[in-house]
């Protein structure tokens, strides 16, 4: 219970609240809310990517395979079961975590830039068999009918209940998130990213490991997607996986601090809040990814740690404070 | 028995790097592995740990077959080492690379005692001042101390040292010899592979030269520094040295 209450956990959990209850205080509260929800959302998949790139020093580019997935499953589940939301989101994180299971046994063993070809090449694999599922939809996906919000009083309530699931959601990533860093687990994983042969002498079972941590940044984003396409009323393999969307995370990752808690959070904050000015201003509009390419590289080039990670070197008081 | 080595042979295509290579190993003993440059030592050291699998032959440690078994296992079993080329964990500290060796090594400590453990044995081997900065910052000597602190806090039965010496300056080969020897009062049986002969010499209880990946000859320090095959390997010729000898005199 102790560990719960350092500086280090509290800060990213106290940023999150912040940011929820940010469209009580607004003008315009459901704006206000479909921002933070955005927001909030980026976080936790940055977050939970954090865990095997950050942690364990895997590049998983297609991540947003398992968002994918996840949504699928669940999207299935509510409009074909008739499934209530809660399940359906637990679903699409179990189908996630159970493919991730059977791809990190197999595709973990490559390293590096590999490693990294590989998830690309899975994502679009499931990107095609997606579109060859008629049962899902095939190419034009699967829609909802607006009397499924009926049962959790009507749209309105639905969208204030997603948005607050989604909250919860993060902060639980946040807190697996930190526990993972602090855990034998988690050096283990990052003896892992430092040195793996050096991490395997040492005693360390790193297939396991890495299997497991995988796994745990694949629930995630599982169940994430379903509640995201569930407000959105639709899902089609466009949307489901689009591998911009996980360069984009990489990118929030980067520029927080890839392997700190907090960094994710902060840098999932900034990056979406920069994506959605150059998205509304008229000069950048069409230029947003470039924008992030450009933020990508400097970060890679001049501080490779991120800026919590940077925080983190200049004195050891700070690195008390940050995770 | 701690260890036992039987007819191991490692090729790696055409090239046979150990040659039928056998040896046992008493508890508490600590045998010295010499050889030229490119005899198949740190090769040996691979096959025993599980860095590489043998090609043929067996290695049996505290009678269980580990041939082939992946590093992680036969350390989990009580087997430790350090690197030549030394591989610290840069980004972690020095107390956190001490600490996976005492998560994951044979006592397979949680990080409570892990971390004791870790700060016990950064005491015993001079690191104690250094711990909280990352490993990448030290230097080579010290880097070599966190390799061998990293092989200890994993408490381990046997220890392989791959030229733990090469490197230092005098006084810190000094210091380096006076730690092998309180890890030999702990109890602790090493093999060591080491270039400065008289540093081997002084602290092994026997020694196996190998030359050309095939053991050439076994013994005590002293049999073994004047065994004609061995002094030919390192000379090239036996009869080199009395030759020169008598030129000098003529």
């Amino acid at each position: 219970m102790k560990k719960l209450l350092k500086p280090g956990l509290l800060i990213p959990i106290a940023f999150i609240v912040a940011l929820a209850l940010l469209p009580q205080f607004s003008a315009n509260k459901d704006s206000t809310r479909e921002a933070m929800f955005t927001l909030i959302m980026s976080i936790a998949l940055a977050s939970s990517l954090n865990i095997i790139l950050g942690y364990t020093g895997y590049v998983s580019f297609g991540h947003i395979v398992f968002f994918g997935v996840g949504g699928y499953a669940g999207f299935w589940a509510i409009t074909v079961l008739g499934w209530h939301i809660l399940p359906a989101a637990l679903l699409g994180g179990l189908v996630a975590a159970v493919i991730a299971y059977l791809l990190g046994v197999a595709v973990l063993r490559l390293r590096g830039a590999y490693f990294a070809l590989a998830t690309i090449g899975i994502l679009e694999a499931m990107k095609a068999l997606v579109v060859n599922l008629d049962f899902l939809g095939g190419p034009i996906g699967m829609e909802m009918h607006f009397s499924e919000y009926k049962r959790y009083g009507g749209p309105m309530s639905s969208l204030w209940m997603i948005f607050w699931s989604m909250v919860i959601v993060a902060i639980i990533v946040i807190v697996v998130s930190y526990y993972i860093k602090n855990s034998k687990f988690g050096l283990g994983l990052m003896a892992i990213r430092e040195d793996e042969d050096a991490a395997e002498v040492m005693g360390v079972m790193a297939p396991n490991a890495k299997t497991w941590a995988y796994v745990l940044s694949a629930i995630f984003p599982g169940i994430i997607g379903v509640l995201f396409f569930f407000k959105n009323g639709n899902i089609e393999p466009g949307d489901a996986f689009r591998l911009q969307f996980s360069i984009e995370w990489i990118v929030m990752i980067m520029l927080g601090g890839a392997g700190t808690v907090l960094g994710p959070v902060l840098g999932g904050g900034v990056y979406q809040q920069l994506r959605k000015s150059l998205l509304t201003s008229p000069l950048f509009k069409d230029y947003q990814l470039a924008v992030a390419g450009v933020i990508l590289l400097v970060i890679v080039l001049f501080i490779p740690t991120g800026v919590i990670g940077w925080l983190r070197t200049r004195s050891a008081k700070l690195r008390r404070v940050f995770e | 028995m701690i260890l036992q080595v039987k007819n191991v042979t490692k090729r790696f295509g055409g090239l046979t790097a150990v040659n039928n290579v056998s040896f046992d190993l008493k508890e508490g003993e600590i045998l010295g592995l010499i050889g030229p440059n490119g005899a198949g030592k740190t090769t040996l050291f691979n096959c025993i740990n599980g860095v590489y699998a043998p090609t043929e032959g067996k290695i049996i440690f505290n009678g269980k077959d580990i041939t082939g078994a992946p590093t992680y296992r036969s350390a989990r079993l009580g087997l430790s080492r350090t690197h030549q080329v030394v591989r610290p964990l840069n980004e972690l500290t020095v107390l956190e690379n001490a600490v996976v060796g005492a998560c994951y090594g044979r006592e397979h400590m949680k990080l409570g005692p892990a971390r004791e453990k870790a700060l016990e044995v950064l005491e015993f081997v001079g690191l104690i001042d250094r711990a909280e900065l990352l490993a990448g910052t030290l230097n080579v000597a010290q880097k070599k101390r966190l390799e061998m602190a990293r092989a200890l806090s994993a408490h381990p039965h046997l220890l392989l040292l791959d030229e733990v010496l090469a490197g230092l300056n005098t006084a810190e080969v000094a210091s380096m010899l006076d730690t092998i020897r309180k890890i030999r009062e702990q109890g602790i049986t090493i093999i060591m592979i080491e270039h400065i002969m008289q540093a081997v010499m002084s602290l092994s209880d026997r020694m196996i030269v190998l030359n050309y990946g095939s053991l050439i000859a076994e013994g005590t320090p002293e049999e073994v520094s004047q065994n004609p095959e061995v002094i030919e390997a390192y000379l090239g010729d036996p009869d080199l040295a009395a030759r020169l000898l008598e030129e000098e005199k003529a």
